[in-house]
Parts: C-alpha cells; sequence; structure tokens
C-alpha cells in the first residue's frame, strides 16, 4: 500500500517560501510525475515526501500513518537519485543488500532478494563489481535494485535519468513503465522532461515557482490545459500561442494550437507566411513559420516528408475544434 | 596538444631541478655527515665533505649520555596521543560543517584558521602558569592536549575538505535505505573519507612530532621527546657539533622512515580536491 496524502505542506528556506501551501493526494499504486521548469521546486516536494527536508508546515500521510516527524528510513520508502548515489566502495551485490542489511533481513532471504533484482534488471554478471567500473545506464539499475529490494510503498525517483544518454534514456523509461507495470507499487517520478512525463505517467502534476498548476492524466493535459503556462508546457514541440488580433476574433486574449493541429491549405486558410526553417524527420516535418500579424514565430507539424524550404510560402488552417482560447488572467476559457 | 619540450631543454630543466632539490635536503645530509665525524672534523675549516674517517663513537656517547628510548617513547606518546585526540574531535565537527552547514560556517572555520597565525609565544605566558597552577608542568598529558588544540584548526581544515567531497547524495541515500546516524558514519561516510582521515593523521603525526616551542618550554625530564633532547646537545661552549648530529639523526630518523614510506599517500591527501 502506498497512498501518500500531502495537507497544506509549507517549505520554507529562511525567508524565502519555495512551497507554499500545497494539497495533494497520491493514490495506491499511481504513477505520479512532477514535472515543471527548474526550480519550480520539483526536488524539494519530493524530498519532503521522503523525508530529506523537513516540513515548515503541514503535514504528510503515508497510508494513513503521519509521518511529518518520521526520519527518512521510517518511511518505508525508497529514493533512486539523479547522481545514482551508489556508494562507490562497496561491490553491486554489497549496494543492493545493503538496505536489506539495515533492516535485519536473513542471509537467505537477502541472497534471494538481490538473485530476484538482479534477475530482472540484468545485473548478474555485474554483482561482483564496483560501481566505478560499471555504465551510466547499470548504475542507474544498481540504483533501481537497491530500492526494489525494499519492497517499499512507494518510489520516489529524482530526475533519474538526466544523467544519460538520450538513446538510453529512452530504453531506461521503458524499464521503468515496465517495473510499475509489474510491482503496481505506487511511483513519484520527477523530471522537467515533458516528454518523460506525458510517456509514464498515470498522473501529472505540473508545478511553478511551488504551485500546483494543474493534476490531471497526460492527456487531460493535453487536451485541456488550464492555463497558458501548462499549455505551453505541456506538449512537444509546444503549442502555439497567439495573442492580438488573431485570438480577438476567438474572443480571447491569447488562442493555442498545437503544431500538429494545422492543416496546410493550397490557398487561403486563416493564417499564411513564410516558411523560416523546416525540420525533417522523415516521420514527421516541423515548420517554423513567419506568419503575417503574429510576432513569434509559428510551429506547425506535418505528417511524413513535405517539401516545402526556407522561404516558401504557405497557407494554414487550424483544425475545427482544436483551438484553445485564453483569459486575460491566462485562465482557460471553457 | 602537449607543449613540445626539446631534449635539451628537459635536460637543463632536469638539472635545475636535481640542484633544488639537492640544496632543500642538504642540511639534512651535512646533519647525518657530521654525525660520523669526530668533534675536531666537524668544525674543520674548510669543511670536509665525504672523505673523513667515519666514526660510530658519537652515537655511542650519545646512548651513554641519555636515555634515547625515554625520549623517543615521550614523542610518540605526544605525537600520536595528540593527534588521536585531534580526529576524534575534529571529526564529528568537520562533518558537522561539510554537511549541515550554516550561514557561519565559513566564518568559523576562518577564524579557527586565524588562531594559527597568532605567535605562540603571545600566549606562553599565560599557559606556562595554567600548566604550574594544574601542577601539569612537564606532563605528557597536558602536552597531549595542547598540541592537539594547536593542531586542531588544521585537522579539521583537512578533514572538512575531505568530506566536502563525499557527494552528499550518497548520504542521503544511505538515510533512504534505513541507516541510522551510526551505521551511516560507520559503513558509507568512513570507508568512503578513510584516504583522506589517512592522510591528516600522518601530516599531525608529522607536525606534532616536529613541535618543538611548546615541548620544549613545558617539559624538562619526565616527558621531554625528542625535540628536547636534541636541545640538551646545542650547548653554546663546548665543540659539540658531531654529537648533536648524531642526537638530530637519532631523532628525525623515524619520521624520516615513517615519511618516506608514507609520501604516495601524504602527496594524494594534500592535493586531494584539487585534481579531480
Amino acid at each position: 500500500m502506498g497512498r501518500i496524502t500531502l495537507n497544506k505542506v509549507v517549505k520554507r528556506f529562511g525567508e524565502v517560501e519555495v512551497i507554499p501551501p500545497l494539497d495533494l493526494t497520491i493514490e495506491d499504486g499511481e504513477f505520479t510525475v512532477f514535472v515543471g521548469p527548474s526550480g519550480c521546486g520539483k526536488s524539494t516536494l519530493l524530498r519532503l515526501i521522503a523525508g530529506l527536508e523537513d516540513v515548515s508546515s503541514g503535514d504528510i500521510t503515508i497510508d494513513g500513518t503521519p509521518a511529518t516527524d518520521l526520519p527518512p528510513a521510517k518511511r518505508g520508502l525508497a529514493m533512486v537519485f539523479q547522481s545514482y548515489a551508489l556508494y562507490p566502495h562497496m561491490s553491486v551485490r554489497k549496494n543492493i543488500a545493503f538496505p536489506m542489511k539495515m533492516a535485519g533481513l536473513s542471509q537467505e532471504e537477502q541472497e534471494a532478494r538481490i538473485k530476484k533484482a538482479a534477475d530482472a534488471l540484468n545485473l548478474t554478471d555485474y554483482l561482483d563489481r564496483r560501481p566505478g567500473q560499471l555504465s551510466g545506464g547499470q548504475r542507474q539499475r544498481v540504483a533501481i535494485g537497491r530500492a526494489i529490494v525494499r519492497e517499499p510503498s512507494a518510489f520516489l525517483f529524482d530526475e533519474p535519468l538526466s544523467n544519460l544518454d538520450a538513446a538510453l534514456r529512452v530504453g531506461m523509461r521503458l524499464e521503468i513503465s515496465e517495473l510499475h507495470e509489474r510491482l503496481k507499487t505506487t511511483m513519484i517520478y520527477v523530471t522537467h522532461d515533458q516528454v518523460e512525463a506525458m510517456t509514464m505517467a498515470d498522473k501529472i502534476v505540473v508545478l511553478r515557482a511551488g504551485h500546483i498548476e494543474q493534476v490531471g492524466s497526460p492527456l487531460e493535459l493535453y487536451r485541456n490545459p488550464r492555463n497558458l503556462f501548462v499549455a505551453g508546457f505541456i506538449g512537444s514541440p509546444k503549442m502555439n500561442l497567439i495573442p492580438g488580433a488573431p485570438a480577438a476574433k476567438h474572443d480571447a486574449t491569447h488562442i493555442g494550437i498545437r503544431p500538429e493541429h494545422f492543416r496546410i491549405v493550397e490557398s487561403g486558410g486563416t493564417f499564411t507566411g513564410k516558411v523560416i526553417v523546416s525540420e525533417h524527420l522523415g516521420s514527421d516535418t516541423f515548420f517554423h513559420v513567419d506568419v503575417e500579424g503574429v510576432e513569434e514565430a509559428v510551429t506547425i507539424r506535418a505528417g511524413g516528408e513535405v517539401g516545402l524550404r526556407h522561404g516558401d510560402k504557405i497557407h494554414i488552417e487550424p483544425e475545427e475544434g482544436q483551438i484553445h482560447r485564453f483569459d486575460a488572467q491566462g485562465l482557460r476559457i471553457a | 596538444m602537449a607543449r613540445a619540450v626539446t631534449s635539451q631543454r628537459k635536460a637543463i630543466n632536469t638539472a635545475i631541478a636535481w640542484t633544488i632539490g639537492f640544496l632543500i635536503f642538504f642540511p639534512i645530509l651535512w646533519t647525518i655527515l657530521t654525525s660520523f665525524k669526530t668533534e675536531g672534523t666537524a668544525i674543520a675549516d674548510p669543511p670536509v665533505f665525504l672523505f673523513f674517517d667515519w666514526t660510530l663513537e658519537n652515537y655511542a656517547v650519545v646512548q651513554e649520555r641519555s636515555n634515547y628510548m625515554r625520549f623517543l617513547w615521550n614523542s610518540v606518546i605526544i605525537a600520536g596521543g595528540s593527534t588521536l585526540l585531534g580526529v576524534i574531535v575534529a571529526v564529528p565537527a568537520a562533518w558537522a560543517m561539510a554537511f549541515v552547514p550554516s550561514r557561519r560556517t565559513k566564518d568559523i572555520l576562518l577564524w579557527m584558521l586565524s588562531t594559527k597565525m597568532l605567535p605562540a609565544v603571545g600566549v606562553l605566558y599565560p599557559i606556562y602558569l595554567i600548566c604550574i597552577e594544574l601542577g601539569v608542568l612537564d606532563n605528557r598529558a597536558a602536552l597531549v592536549i595542547i598540541l592537539m588544540l594547536i593542531n586542531l584548526p588544521i585537522i579539521v581544515w583537512m578533514l572538512y575538505t575531505y568530506f566536502r567531497e563525499i557527494p552528499g547524495e550518497i548520504l542521503e541515500a544511505a538515510r533512504m535505505d534505513g541507516a541510522s546516524l551510526r551505521n551511516e558514519i560507520l559503513y558509507v561516510l568512513t570507508p568512503m573519507a578513510i584516504p583522506g582521515i589517512a592522510s591528516t593523521v600522518l601530516l599531525n603525526f608529522i607536525l606534532a612530532w616536529n613541535e618543538a616551542f611548546w615541548t620544549l618550554n613545558l617539559t624538562a625530564v619526565d616527558a621531554a621527546p625528542l625535540t628536547a633532547f636534541i636541545a640538551s646537545y646545542s650547548s653554546p661552549e663546548g665543540l659539540f657539533f658531531a654529537k648533536l648530529s648524531a642526537a638530530s639523526t637519532m631523532a628525525i630518523a623515524p619520521i624520516l622512515i615513517l615519511g618516506w614510506f608514507s609520501q604516495k599517500q601524504l602527496v594524494r591527501g594534500l592535493t586531494f580536491g584539487a585534481v579531480k
């Protein structure tokens, strides 16, 4: 079981309030991702849950038990750090065994769990190596192994993939998702990468300056961003946010149209402009277009190969019902 | 690209380096050579370098006149005791400064170091009086404590530097893994800091071994270490250069041997953190 409740949690560093009063419930078995730009307080929030930082006020409950004043060791949570934080002087086997040794598990039980974790994480051949002799991906797997063997009520991941190269990151992303499918344990995952958030999460918590901007499933956030910040943050490439006259036509201060919700038309169209840059990915082509009457370049996605080049004239038309409207406060107009 | 160095240039540099090294080592070499001369040869003008009648007479006389082992034992107790005590006091202090720093940590560290800038003689009188008052003049335990206090800033600074190199996340991981503070220090911090602790111990042992101001001023007989042993052969009247050299050689031999065998550790310890 791993239901985690935060009730009016506040964190101050000296005079600075990094987390203003915040309420959040993470259901048992849920994969929750905290996402936001750097400095938004997502890591601090995770560390508060872990017990590595003390809350300034408010309380945290884990499985109905008050945990606010419990030390990290007593919370039954396991954490995977960005830097892996392996014990450099211990072999992989000893690293994985360490939490069990601290918990006083029998030698046989330790061996059995190490074997199971090593099998699951492809670490069997590396058990007697030191962390320094492993690649980044292997180290991260050891860190995950060390977390699994504790059989925690929840896993906490603090940007676990940001030290890996792009190819490995995709692989590890899948492994962590699979792990969640298999274990069905609560996972809280912190990242600044919205792609990770979208692909892995059951529930995304978008944070900015310690505030929760929106909580929802990836598709809820994608389809109905509550405000301009979420609209701009979720989705890649990001949503085109257009102010001024084009927005006024829709009785809004800003309108938002995702790159994938534009169609290229032969002539006419709502917007006309010139291609500044075209990015050909094979499966897709992205055009950055200098549109008449819109200050910022508009990004549009075209499926497959579309043969437009720099300087070509382009007519584009937003798809029916895919225009998000925002008011002067930046809030969504229903 | 590495800088191109011609072989001629290399040879010159090597020669210069050896010359400087030899000049630095020369006083010690001269002391050792003199210890094998007769008192007459020792003050010969012009000085004799290698070709003289080598004799062990001075060592025999020194052994006869004074109890070398007692001085040696005092040195071991005072240097070892003050180093050990210093580390025991400094580990928690450095731990706190490295891992739970406050706004004042940097100031405290600098303040501690500033005490090393005070000339020792400035506090000789009060400390001397305190020792008399407490009846601990010429007492090994008192010297252990005084030398510990004198070297403590250096011990704390060194340990602080080593601890700072240990990523806090690893200690946090240990905490998450269920380690108590005791287990965290025992199983995670200490094994990782052992090279640093070792070189700190080594350097401070050497510093305490060589310390002459306090050991000379606060001891007479019972607690006198090797520094006093050397000093007892320095006489303004007699011709005792050879004996003084023999005594000096005997006094520095143990620490010279220790230093020789641990030089790798020492250099690594002193440059720790400078190169990653």
